[in-house]
This record gives structure tokens, C-alpha cells and sequence, in this order.
């Protein structure tokens, strides 16, 4: 149970990347991610990739914590990748401008060099983010994670809301550990021997208690913030907020050079977002 | 006194939107700068209308009708806004889990500075500062997580009085508190008006724990209006408390029984204050004259826990080597602090956990290889807050649904239902939806809703948190009526009245280990164990010693005698 606990909870170890302010982190976060978005060069994402495995090696989170995550986006990743092939089977050839074709599937769907890589390229573009996502979720601390979506223009109320949100979860989380036991013990069949119809049913009898033992914890803790001013501002100032420190400075440098190399690539050797190995 | 009053109610009323009565009535009352003010009163007295109404929780978040006046520090408060309120009154809320907004002590007392858009720097000093002056400056970056209950305390009032307030409402302060740490509560809360001066308002119903400290004035609130206000030595030799149903202390109980008659000039108010020089031959003759009750339990053992070790991350241990042995038909309690693993007993019992090390006997047979499902036959439990557990709109399909799940013919269910509804108290009710309960009767409702099952063995979590006297004493009598029918009750609790009252035998725990298995009235006077479970030495054992009576852990025990034969003439 633990363990489950700890999914997408902050995990607390000091590294240099702990270290770094949660703007930064924010900052270097969006770069990246829309450097690997603007580009469709595999050589620069996959090069992203490594760089970003390296970051997440160093700020030593572990395989078992992102590892539901990665299996969730991997399902998507790959569901996205069949359908988008039985929609548009020639796009890559249109990007490219030419065809390799290598096989032919049920009789007149044509398979190309041009698709496969296309839709490679497209797969490590989006894999790509998660280890950048993971990284900033699990090594920002939620206030701090609050005050740098404050720092970078979101609305405070909103950005609290989002540290609050991670702030109760594992509470919540273990209420729901308690009740569905409760409601077990009164017969409630939790196991796969149920039919799908009735663990519907079922998981009901454990979201309606959830819902309630939770709106009681929402209106204490939002007569809590009442009481002691929240909201009174338009703005706010954030305790846990870092003044930026040398490392910072290089870090959103590091990863601004990154996205600029990437602009950089597509503009003056690919002369597109396209990095077009088949003229 | 000719200062100014800070706060001033005049002719004060409300009601709520939802209510069709007002909740307060004709409040008058004046509170001068430095006092020190506790206000009782039962469960729907209108006790806490008065604490929302002073810190504008009333009508900021719960909207209602307004008449007269209440002026703090001479502002009407109509004409101020909540936040303006704060500046002038810091509220510490009950259950101060709950009220943790930072992820940090640090953050989370910097929280109003926060708001008030105060820079980085001067925060960090202010911080420091005032957790100095709650004794919290080396615990700044501490997670919620890893703080003791009086450590929790100390923070938020910290967080409320780095506004500089001059008003401090605590609004029930004690509720969710083990007794070591109520009593270091109402300590801190103490020192903190002595060395600053300030106007500190106690909302609470824990009359004796407040009293462990001196008070200047006693506000007694009954069904919205004022019904007294007089300091401590008067309220506890008046009849206002037996009248209203709030608990009294429990030597000014004892005197009773003895036949004393309590009065003003015997200063009553505190344990400490008392003189009972003219009453010592009554409270001896009195303690004399009780029979000890024949505890033996002839009956055979039901469970038997042996040498069971638990630990959920494999590295921790959270129950180590615990042997106990129920017999059937007894009513025993589970005591220790929080984390000593109270609750982590009962899930064992459930098959919610599986110990890591030992067995766990059901009448000679081991429990190892049953699921939870077949155990809830045997062993029910009931979790603290009703709200946990409830998922049926109407009380008969939430009563039903055990036997529904274990599908059980509708017509047999009905009559099954019909009778543990009769045994609840819950018949006339029967067709009522969930929602327009009380808090006590929807706890009535799980109970219910277990007992349907018919287990042999019911464990109950906190079955009384947060309930006042009255209602403390409903669901005690009801659960004694319970194990009259032979239902083997455990109650895992740190309430040392239920303990006291109710449970002749008390298992404590502390650390994971079992420190005691013995007679509630050795517990409470045993200097170990009170230190280690984080109990206090009950005010009887205090009152034996005054009387000059030496066994003071025979007087608590007569007394616990002499309450029984009450119950069970």
C-alpha cells in the first residue's frame, strides 16, 4: 500500500535537480517540451530523449514510481499510432514527398518506408515528455510546483487549487483503501470472479462514501483558508518560492540553447520541421 | 473594570437559511481586553454559531439572518468582511489535521502572510519568530505527517497569531485530542495569555480538561441564549451542567456520591483549588461502604491473539509480539496514543491486514485462512466517521445491504433488518432517507448496518468522537445494551471516561507493544502507563489523595463500582 501511496507523490531526496527552484523547473519544462513539439527531426528527439533519461537517472526517481504512468501512455501512444495509420496510411509519403513501399497490407493499403519513420518520429516525439513530465511532478514540491504556475502567469487561486489537489491525495487515497475494506467486510465482491456490470455497481458503494467523508475534509479546509485570508488579494507572495541561484540561471539556459538548437536545425539544415532522410 | 469592551454582542440574534428557528437568541454579552473566556454548552447549543458569528464564518460562508449588534474592538462587525475580522480575531479550528494548508510547519504558519502578499524575506523572519514563540523553530520544514498531535496544535496557533491578533477563539480545541496532549494544549494556550496578554475565547464541552487552568469566566449557552456567566467555583456548585446535559468534572461527581454538597466557598472550580477539609469523613465513610463488583467472566475465551508482530512497510514494526485474550460477552478497550497501533489491532482481527508473525484464535481455531468477507460474520467493525461508511440513501437499504451482498432472500432480510432496526432505536425511522439524520443517529445506522450480520465480536473506532455528554451517554447505553446480548464489544478509543465508565478492563498499547492488560482503574493510576499511552491521571486519583485516603487506585475503582451498580439496579 505504501508504495501506491508514494505514485504521484513529490518524493523527497536532495539532488542538484531538487535543488533547482520550481520556476525554473516549470521553465525548462516548457522549453524542452516545445522544442521536441516544434520538431519532427528524430535525430534532435531522440537526443532530447537521452538527455532528459540522464536528468531523470540524476534525480534519482525510480523506475517503480513512473511505472503505471509509462504504461498508461505507452497503451495510448501505441492506440494512437494504429488508428493513425488506417486513417491517413499515406501521410508519410506526403510529408516526404516520396515512396518506398516494402509490403502491402490486406490487398491495397501500402506499407512505406515514409510511414514507418514518420510515425516513429511522431511515436519519440511524444514518449519523449514523460520522462521531462515525471521529473518536474516528482521532484517539485506541490506549494512550490504552485507558486512557479503563479510565477509564469496562471491565476494564483487556480495554481493553489492544483497544490491542494496533490497535497490530499494520498489522503484521500488511503481513505479509499479504508472504506473499500469496510465495504468488503459487509460482502462487497472487489475481486475479477465479479461481473463487469456489478463491480460498476459495486465500485459505487465505495465512491459515494469516498465523496462524502472527502466534501467534509473540502469545507473544513476551505473555512480554514477563509479565516486566514485566502483569496482577499490579487495577488499573493509564496513561502516556499526560491530566489533563482546560479544553478538555475544555467539550467533554463541549458534547456533554452536546447530549444533554440532545435529551431535551429529545422530552419538551417532541414529547411522544415521535417528532417527528410529519403532525398 | 472601566476599559472598553472588545467584544460587545447587544440584543444579538441569528438564523441560519436552512433552519426554520434561530440558533442564537437575545445575546448579551461584553468581553474585556485580556480576559480569559471559556464557553460551554451541549452539541447544537448554538456554541459555535457564536464562534462562527465572531470570526465572520457567519455569514461569509454560512449564509443566514442577522439581528442587533456585535461590535469587535468597536467596529460593527456587519460593516467588516472576513478578512478584516481576521486581522482583529485568529480562530484555531478543531481537528488540526485538517486545517494543515502548507506541506510544512514553516508554510503552512506563514499562511496568512502568504495573503497579505508580505515579501519572501521578512516572512522567513517573521516565521521564525513566532514558532519560537510556540516552541516549533527547529520543526520548521516538518511535513503535517510528523508531528504529534501537540506539536499539530502548536502550529496553527502559530499560523493564527502571526497576524498579531489581539482575540484568540479556539473552537473546540481538545476534540480529536489523546488526554496527555489536551491537557499540554490547554497549558500552551495558557502561557500563551499569560505572556501576551491577549483575549483568548475556549469553545469546547471537555469542561474538567479546560479547568485544568484558570479561566476568568465561564459563558454556559443553552438552546441559543445565554444561561449563565460566572466563573468556575460557582458553575460547578450550581446545577446548570446536570441540568444541560454537559459533563462535570468527575471529583465534583464523586463528592456527590458521597453525599458532600458543593459549594462556592470549597472552591470547587479546579482540582487544584478545591478544599474538602469538611467532607473528608463523608468521601471515607463513602468509599468504605462500597461492595467490589465480581468481575469474573465465566465465560470461555472468544479471541486469542498470540505473539503477533506486524509491520506495513516490512521495516518498521507496528505491532510487535501482542498476546491478549478476550472472553466472550466482555466489553474492553483499546487505548494508546495515535500510531501506537490501536487501529492496525482491529484490522488484523478483520483480515484487513495479515500479520507478519503470530496467530489469532476465533474459539480454538486459527483465523489465517479466512477471507474478510467470512470474518465480517464473526467480527464487525465500525469506522469513526458514519460518513465513511454510508452509501444508501435510505436507511433500511443501508441496514439491508450486508445481506443483500451475501444474497440472503429479500423476505428474510426484511424481518432481519426489522429487528436490528428495533434494537437501534431506529424503527420509527425506518423509511427515512440517510440525509435527515443527526450525526448520532446515522452512527446508529452503521452500527446497524453491522449488526445485521449478526457478528459475535463488534469493534467500534472513536465510538463517541466529538459527541457531547448526552450524546456520549446515548451511544454508551445503547452499546451496553448490545453486549447484554452477549455481542463481545471492543472499543479502541483515548477517551479515559469511556474507559473509565464503561470498560472494566483496558488493553493499552504503546509503541506497537502492549505496556498493560489490567483493570481501567489501575491504568488511570498508574504513573507508567499514563506517561507512556499518553493518558492523565484521572482528577479521582487526585481527590483520594486529599481525602487522605491511601489505595487511590481502590477509590477509583469503587467509585467505577458504585457507578455500575447505578446503571444496573
Amino acid at each position: 500500500m505504501n508504495v501506491k501511496l508514494k505514485l504521484f507523490s513529490y518524493n523527497l531526496v536532495d539532488t542538484p535537480i531538487h535543488r533547482l527552484s520550481g520556476f525554473t523547473k516549470l521553465l525548462c519544462f516548457l522549453f524542452l517540451t516545445f522544442g521536441v513539439m516544434f520538431s519532427y527531426d528524430i535525430r534532435v528527439i531522440l537526443g532530447v530523449m537521452v538527455f532528459s533519461i540522464v536528468i531523470l537517472i540524476i534525480s534519482r526517481i525510480k523506475f517503480s514510481q513512473i511505472r503505471l504512468m509509462v504504461i498508461y501512455v505507452l497503451i495510448f501512444l501505441i492506440t494512437n499510432a494504429v488508428i493513425s495509420f488506417f486513417f491517413s496510411p499515406g501521410q508519410g509519403s506526403s510529408i516526404y514527398g516520396t515512396q518506398h513501399v516494402f509490403g502491402v497490407l490486406f490487398g491495397h493499403i501500402k506499407l512505406t518506408w515514409e510511414q514507418l519513420f514518420y510515425q516513429v518520429t511522431k511515436f519519440f516525439k511524444y514518449a519523449s515528455v514523460i520522462p521531462l513530465g515525471m521529473i518536474f511532478l516528482l521532484t517539485t514540491n506541490p506549494s512550490e510546483f504552485a507558486s512557479s504556475l503563479n510565477g509564469v502567469g496562471v491565476n494564483y487561486k487556480a495554481a493553489f487549487a492544483v497544490a491542494l489537489t496533490l497535497r490530499y491525495f494520498p489522503d484521500v487515497q488511503m481513505d479509499y483503501h479504508d472504506i473499500s475494506l469496510a465495504q468488503q467486510a459487509r460482502g462487497l465482491d472487489m475481486s475479477s470472479k465479479a461481473r463487469v456490470f456489478d463491480r460498476l455497481k459495486n465500485a459505487l458503494m465505495i465512491i459515494i462514501p469516498l465523496i462524502f467523508s472527502s466534501l467534509d475534509r473540502i469545507e473544513l479546509i476551505s473555512n480554514a483558508m477563509d479565516l486566514r485570508g485566502f483569496a482577499k488579494g490579487k495577488t499573493r507572495t509564496w513561502y516556499t518560492s526560491k530566489k533563482l541561484a546560479h544553478l538555475d540561471y544555467i539550467a533554463i539556459l541549458v534547456s533554452l540553447l536546447i530549444l533554440i538548437l532545435t529551431v535551429c536545425v529545422s530552419v538551417f539544415i532541414n529547411h522544415s520541421r521535417f528532417y527528410n532522410p529519403f532525398i | 473594570m472601566n476599559n472598553e469592551p472588545i467584544i460587545e454582542f447587544q440584543d444579538f440574534s441569528f438564523k441560519y437559511h436552512s433552519q426554520s428557528e434561530p440558533t442564537l437568541h437575545d445575546i448579551n454579552l461584553k468581553i474585556y481586553p485580556g480576559e480569559k473566556i471559556l464557553i460551554v454548552g451541549p452539541s447544537g447549543s448554538g456554541k459555535s454559531t457564536i464562534g462562527h458569528c465572531l470570526n465572520g464564518l457567519i455569514p461569509f460562508a454560512f449564509k443566514g439572518e442577522i439581528n442587533g449588534h456585535l461590535k469587535v474592538k468597536g467596529n460593527e462587525t456587519s460593516s467588516l468582511n472576513i478578512f478584516e475580522l481576521s486581522k482583529m480575531i485568529g480562530t484555531v479550528l478543531q481537528d488540526s489535521d485538517g486545517q494543515f494548508v502548507g506541506l510544512t510547519v514553516g508554510e503552512d504558519i506563514a499562511f496568512a502572510l502568504e495573503n497579505d502578499n508580505v515579501s519572501n524575506q521578512e516572512m522567513h523572519d517573521r516565521v521564525q519568530k513566532v514558532a519560537h514563540m510556540v516552541d516549533m523553530q527547529v520543526l520548521l520544514n516538518s511535513s503535517p505527517f510528523e508531528l504529534s498531535g501537540g506539536q499539530k496544535q502548536r502550529t496553527s496557533l502559530a499560523g493564527v497569531m502571526i497576524d498579531n491578533v489581539d482575540i484568540l477563539l479556539f473552537d473546540e480545541p481538545l476534540a480529536n485530542l489523546d488526554p496527555a496532549t489536551g491537557k499540554t494544549a490547554i497549558e500552551i494556550i495558557d502561557d500563551i495569555h499569560n505572556k501576551s496578554g491577549k483575549t483568548v475565547i475556549i469553545i469546547e464541552h471537555r469542561l474538567e480538561d479546560v479547568l485544568h487552568r484558570d479561566i476568568d469566566r465561564i459563558i454556559v449557552i443553552n438552546d441559543g441564549r445565554i444561561l449563565a456567566d460566572m466563573n468556575a467555583d460557582e458553575l460547578v456548585s450550581s446545577p446548570i451542567l446536570r441540568q444541560i446535559g454537559v459533563r462535570e468534572p468527575l471529583y465534583i461527581t464523586a463528592l456527590k456520591y458521597a453525599g458532600v454538597k458543593v459549594t462556592r466557598d470549597m472552591h470547587p472550580g479546579h482540582i487544584t483549588s478545591i478544599r474538602i477539609d469538611n467532607s473528608l469523613e463523608a468521601l471515607k465513610v463513602w468509599h468504605r461502604s462500597i461492595k467490589a463488583d465480581n468481575y469474573m467472566n465465566k465465560h470461555s475465551s472468544i479471541i486469542n491473539m498470540e505473539n503477533v508482530s506486524f509491520s506495513y512497510d516490512g521495516i518498521r514494526p507496528v505491532l510487535f509480539d501482542i498476546s491478549f485474550n478476550l472472553i466472550e460477552g466482555e466489553m474492553v478497550s483499546i487505548i494508546g496514543k495515535n500510531g501506537a497501533g490501536k487501529s492496525t489491532i482491529s484490522k488484523l482481527l478483520c483480515g484487513f491486514e495479515k500479520q507478519d508473525s503470530g496467530t489469532i484464535y476465533y474459539g480454538g481455531q486459527d483465523l489465517q485462512s479466512r477471507t474478510i468477507k467470512e470474518r465480517a460474520e464473526i467480527i464487525g467493525v465500525v469506522m469513526q466517521n458514519p460518513n465513511q461508511m454510508i452509501s444508501k440513501p435510505m436507511i433500511f437499504d443501508e441496514v439491508a445491504l450486508g445481506l443483500r451482498l451475501r444474497q440472503i432472500p429479500e423476505d428474510q432480510i426484511t424481518s432481519r433488518v426489522a429487528k436490528v432496526l428495533d434494537v437501534c432505536g431506529l424503527s420509527p425511522f425506518k423509511d427515512w432517507p440517510i440525509s435527515a439524520l443527526s450525526y448520532g443517529q446515522k452512527k446508529r445506522v452503521t452500527i446497524a448496518s453491522i449488526l445485521v450480520l449478526d457478528p459475535r465480536i463488534l469493534i467500534l473506532d472513536e465510538p463517541t468522537a466529538g459527541q457531547d455528554f448526552r450524546h456520549y451517554t446515548e451511544i454508551m447505553r445503547f452499546l451496553v445494551e448490545i453486549n447484554k446480548l452477549g455481542v463481545t464489544i471492543i472499543l479502541i478509543t483515548h477517551d479515559m471516561h469511556l474507559m473509565l465508565e464503561y470498560t472494566p478492563r483496558a488493553i493499552v498499547l504503546a509503541d506497537g507493544r502492549k505496556i498493560a492488560d489490567t483493570l481501567a482503574s489501575i491504568v488511570l493510576t498508574d504513573e507508567q502507563v499514563i506517561s507512556q499511552a499518553n493518558l492523565k491521571e484521572t482528577s479521582l486519583y487526585h481527590l483520594a489523595k486529599l481525602a487522605g485516603i491511601e489505595n487511590g487506585t481502590d477509590f477509583v475503582q469503587c467509585f467505577i463500582d458504585y457507578e455500575t451498580g447505578l446503571r444496573n439496579p
